[in-house]
């Protein structure tokens, strides 16, 4: 069956056709909670707009359908992204009535779909293309500037989805800078003491399996639970210690988060900084007490930048699980995007869901990309370093 | 350590936690110091034992379909059928892993409305991947001899991957099972925020009111039932590892 169509194509142009023609491409509403009324493509955008853009949609299937080059599919992708990113951010203006701040549009399961099928074809591309780890960083700036641009442009701001965030504006980036404090402080937490903590695992063997099984216990635990459970003890802490209270230490709020998250985070780091230095061969070691080396010029000379990868993937793991964990932090009052997500529950806001959701797994996305990378180019800088 | 304390400390781990969610009235007096003002120390707005079977149900529903899905994907990608979509399928799930549990969980409830459903779709998501990376390296990296062995025997395709792939691959997939349920175990708590009946429920109740004694047993159900399921995959990892000779991990 050596055909001229392409497999992933024939989904991609399935997907594609369903969505284009028969599911809805935006929801308008008359306000924020009532049911919307589902709009096709060429009823959400301007009649000269609208057959334009079926247009696109069409042709870059018909690109992913057939056997076509590389590049080609690139620019499919790519034109037809743009193309919805940019008309969802029309049809918000041209469904809502002129001077009405009550309406809401946002985009509907078509768009969606749209934006998923288009997506697919650009990661099959982009791993076909199998793209250096700067080269990896360097597309995700440009879609984040992008995006940025589309946002500051102010073509999306008829979309229910900013139109929640007008309204919240400050708490918006309050809540964010949380979230990225929590994610990123109880990493660094982790980090400081998990290496040691992982050495000294690594150098006494007795101790190994015991920690380890303690925080593979913890891991286990709910992170509900754990957040709810560290609210005693702090509490105490807070009025049984001095000046424990001034420092921020508190029942409810940031501080048991920040703790659930430091101890969820430790696993990875230890498990992975044993692993690491396991790993490091034993010719390394002896060539390195050959030389002399004292115990502690051997694992920061030798040791430690050859377990470095190993110890950067448990690093990855830590952030990208945490940036999403911290959500649930605002369940106890530690705030982060969080807050939106259960309120938007809470009020059954679909957008008010989005506005918190969408930056979380912008920032974990994000953060996988980046992180791997970089592990990428140490891995590789290593290899270079000792040819087999 | 001693060779029976392990099984001895799961025999009273099972012991408690069935005496717990049967008979929490037995317990009360030990959770008491930890409310205030006289309020209840035992959940009293439904029947721990219910929750906790309801919670095992979902769990067990979402980790069943997410594992028939998972495995056959994974069998679909490493045939040559299938090899296309080989490298986007290991991509994807890199990228799908990256999706927090809670997001997966407020989105689903506009789609399908409140209760079990958006719980079993976010659970099932979210399973898939463990499972999916699992069964794949499973997959690719068969010792090419005893593959080769199999085609110089005359099996048939479908013949190599049931007698041979499958039983060979079988701890790997095991271990991201286990992954997946113990994942899934945690996420079903936060179930509750979407009113499903779990036991995150009780956490949630005792978050509320400021009731730690909730919190507490409702947080200790989870962690007990997900570090003895834990512990149980091992071991049934460990005896089909040994009878495959592989080690895993």
């Amino acid at each position: 069956m050596t055909s001229r169509f392409d497999k992933l194509g024939v989904v991609i142009a399935a997907i594609v056709a369903y969505a284009a023609f028969a599911a809805p491409f935006a929801t308008f509403r008359a306000n924020r909670i009532v049911p919307g009324e589902a709009r096709s493509i060429l009823e959400a955008l301007p009649p000269e707009i609208g057959p334009l853009l079926l247009a696109i949609v069409v042709a870059a299937a018909l690109i992913a359908l057939l056997k076509t080059p590389l590049i080609l599919r690139l620019a499919a992708s790519v034109v037809a992204l743009a193309a919805l990113t940019l008309l969802i951010g029309v049809a918000g203006s041209f469904l809502t009535p002129e001077g009405n701040t009550f309406a809401r549009v946002s985009p509907a399961s078509g768009f969606w779909l749209l934006i998923f099928a288009f997506t697919l074809l650009l990661a099959d591309v982009l791993t076909r293309l199998n793209l250096s780890p700067s080269a990896r960083i360097g597309v995700l700036v440009v879609a984040a500037a992008a995006v940025g641009l589309l946002l500051v442009s102010g073509s999306w701001d008829n979309l229910s989805i900013l139109k929640e965030y007008a309204n919240r504006a400050d708490s918006f980036w309050r809540e964010g800078s949380k979230h990225v404090t929590l994610a990123l402080g109880s990493l660094a937490a982790a980090v400081v003491v998990g290496l040691p903590l992982g050495i000294l695992c690594h150098r006494v063997e007795k101790l190994r399996a015991g920690v380890l099984n303690v925080l593979n216990i913890i891991q286990t635990i709910p992170s509900i639970a754990l957040f709810g459970l560290l609210i005693a003890p702090l509490g105490w802490v807070a009025t049984h210690v001095p000046g424990a209270a001034s420092l921020g230490i508190r029942g409810i709020g940031t501080a048991p988060a920040f703790v659930a998250l430091f101890l969820y985070s430790l696993l990875p780091v230890v498990a992975n900084t044993v692993v690491g230095l396991a790993g490091v061969p034993r010719a390394a070691n002896d060539a390195a007490r050959g030389m002399g080396m004292t115990d502690s010029q051997r694992l920061f000379g030798v040791e430690f930048p050859l377990a470095f990868p190993v110890i950067l993937t448990g690093i990855r793991i830590v952030l990208v699980q945490n940036i999403g964990l911290a959500t649930i932090a605002a369940l106890i009052g530690g705030g982060g995007f969080g807050v939106f997500v259960f309120q938007g529950v809470g009020q059954t806001a679909m957008d008010l869901v989005l506005l918190g959701a969408v930056p979380t797994v912008a920032l974990a996305f994000a953060a996988a990309i980046i992180l791997d990378a970089v592990i990428e180019m140490t891995s590789t800088k290593r290899r270079e370093a000792q040819p087999a | 350590m001693k060779a029976w304390l392990p099984s001895l400390l799961r025999l009273v781990l099972v012991g408690l936690l069935v005496a717990f969610v049967t008979n929490p009235g037995w317990f009360e007096p030990l959770l008491k110091p930890l409310t205030e003002n006289n309020a209840p120390a035992i959940y009293n707005q439904g029947s721990l034992l219910t929750l906790t079977l309801l919670h095992l149900r979902t769990v067990l529903i979402a980790t069943v379909a997410a594992t028939i899905v998972a495995v056959a994907l994974a069998i679909l990608v490493t045939r040559p059928a299938g090899v296309e979509f080989l490298p986007l399928s290991r991509s994807l799930v890199n990228i799908g892993q990256t999706f927090p549990p809670v997001a997966v969980l407020a989105v689903a409830v506009p789609a399908v409305g409140f209760g079990e459903k958006p719980t079993l779709i976010a659970l099932f998501l979210y399973g898939l991947l463990p499972i999916f990376e699992n069964a794949l390296t499973g997959l690719t990296t068969l010792p090419v001899n005893v593959v080769e062995a199999a085609r110089g025997a005359g099996m048939t395709g479908w013949q190599r991957l049931v007698k041979v792939e499958l039983p060979l691959s079988m701890p790997i997939i095991l271990a991201g099972i286990r992954l997946s349920v113990v994942i899934g175990l945690a996420t079903a708590t936060i179930g509750s925020t979407v009113a499903a009946k779990t036991l995150g429920e009780v956490i949630i109740a005792g978050l509320l009111s400021n009731n730690l004694a909730f919190v507490l047993q409702g947080g200790l159900i989870v962690a007990a039932l997900a570090v003895l399921i834990y512990d149980g995959l091992s071991a049934i990892e460990r005896y089909t590892a040994r009878r495959m000779g592989r080690e895993t991990r």
